[in-house]
């Protein structure tokens, strides 16, 4: 089964997540690619908290998600696959690991120095680098918050 | 950890944090009704914040004493924030699942000690719950 979605969003799994896309998708499983966050079991459990009808809600670092990618396109599982920042998200894209995939932008806010691309996705001189380095690694990359939003392309994301 | 009710006997302060504009809404209907004072109930949404930003505002807003935080879902980064703060402070609950009878009578009984005040607006909330069927002539519960 191909992966569903690859989304970078903040707040991971949240109501954009679980409802807006998860009512046309029907996962059965999330999996948060964090290094951070594959430590702190009181964190997963927030999450989980979060996760409404699907109880597989998986976290893991960037190391151990690129080794398991496979086993799970081979599996039968629905997955969605989630990191919440860029950086992560070219961890497992790195060496072509995503060749052929689509990676959704669908919230990065507004902190000191990121500039807006649209109400959800605010974007700096480095966050545009790492969404080049993707595309350079054959991921198509798109902004979207919802599944039936209009979407932001490459150029306008890296747009200097 | 102390019980929430050893915490100072200051009213509670409520914070209602939602998704786009409905915890504003919510808050405009209680002053409207009740006639409340600015703070003693206080809107936020989570539109246009990350979750760090959000969680700061949340910690602001609800100050330092006790604080009883609204939330709209129990699945959402509003839900979350609230979570993730009420975590470090012994004087915070979270409600999730809203509404407006359960704000009404929070800001009528706020003097009540948490572990009082909780038990209660949750079953005023579920209370307000309601369906009028076709032809009946009284509510049945929700």
């Amino acid at each position: 089964m191909p992966i569903l979605l690859f989304r970078v969003d903040e707040r991971l799994i949240h109501g954009q997540v679980v409802i807006g896309w998860g009512k046309q998708l029907q996962p059965d499983r999330y999996v948060v690619v964090d290094d951070e966050l594959a430590n702190s079991e009181w964190e997963q459990e927030l999450y989980r908290l979060a996760a409404g009808d699907v109880t597989d809600v998986g976290f893991c670092s960037v190391a151990d998600a690129r080794a398991r990618m496979a086993s799970w396109r081979a599996g039968e599982a629905r997955t969605v696959v989630l990191t919440r920042d860029l950086e992560s998200m070219l961890g497992l894209a790195r060496e072509h690991a995503m060749q052929g995939e689509s990676v959704n932008l669908g919230g990065i806010h507004h902190t000191e120095g990121r500039r807006r691309v649209r109400p959800y996705l605010y974007l700096s001189a480095e966050d545009r680098e790492r969404v080049r380095a993707l595309a350079e690694e054959g991921v198509t990359v798109s902004g979207r918050d919802l599944p039936g939003s209009l979407g932001v392309g490459l150029d306008n994301l890296v747009e200097d | 950890m102390r019980a929430v009710s050893e915490v100072a006997a200051l009213p509670v302060h409520g914070v209602v944090l939602g998704h786009g504009g409905m915890a504003t809404g919510l808050v405009d209907a209680v002053r409207r009704i009740a006639g409340v004072e600015a703070d003693v109930l206080i809107a936020l949404s989570n539109e246009g914040k990350g979750p760090e930003a959000l969680r700061d505002e949340l910690a602001r807003t609800a100050g330092p004493g006790p604080a009883l935080v609204f939330t709209d879902m129990h699945s959402g980064s509003c839900a979350l924030a609230a979570r993730l703060v009420c975590r470090s402070r012994d004087s915070t609950v979270v409600v999730c699942g809203v509404n407006l009878p359960m704000l009404l009578e929070f800001v009528f009984n706020r003097e009540l000690p948490l572990d009082e005040l909780v038990p209660r607006l949750v079953a005023q909330g579920r209370a307000a719950v309601t369906v009028h069927l076709p032809n009946a002539d009284s509510p049945v519960p929700g």
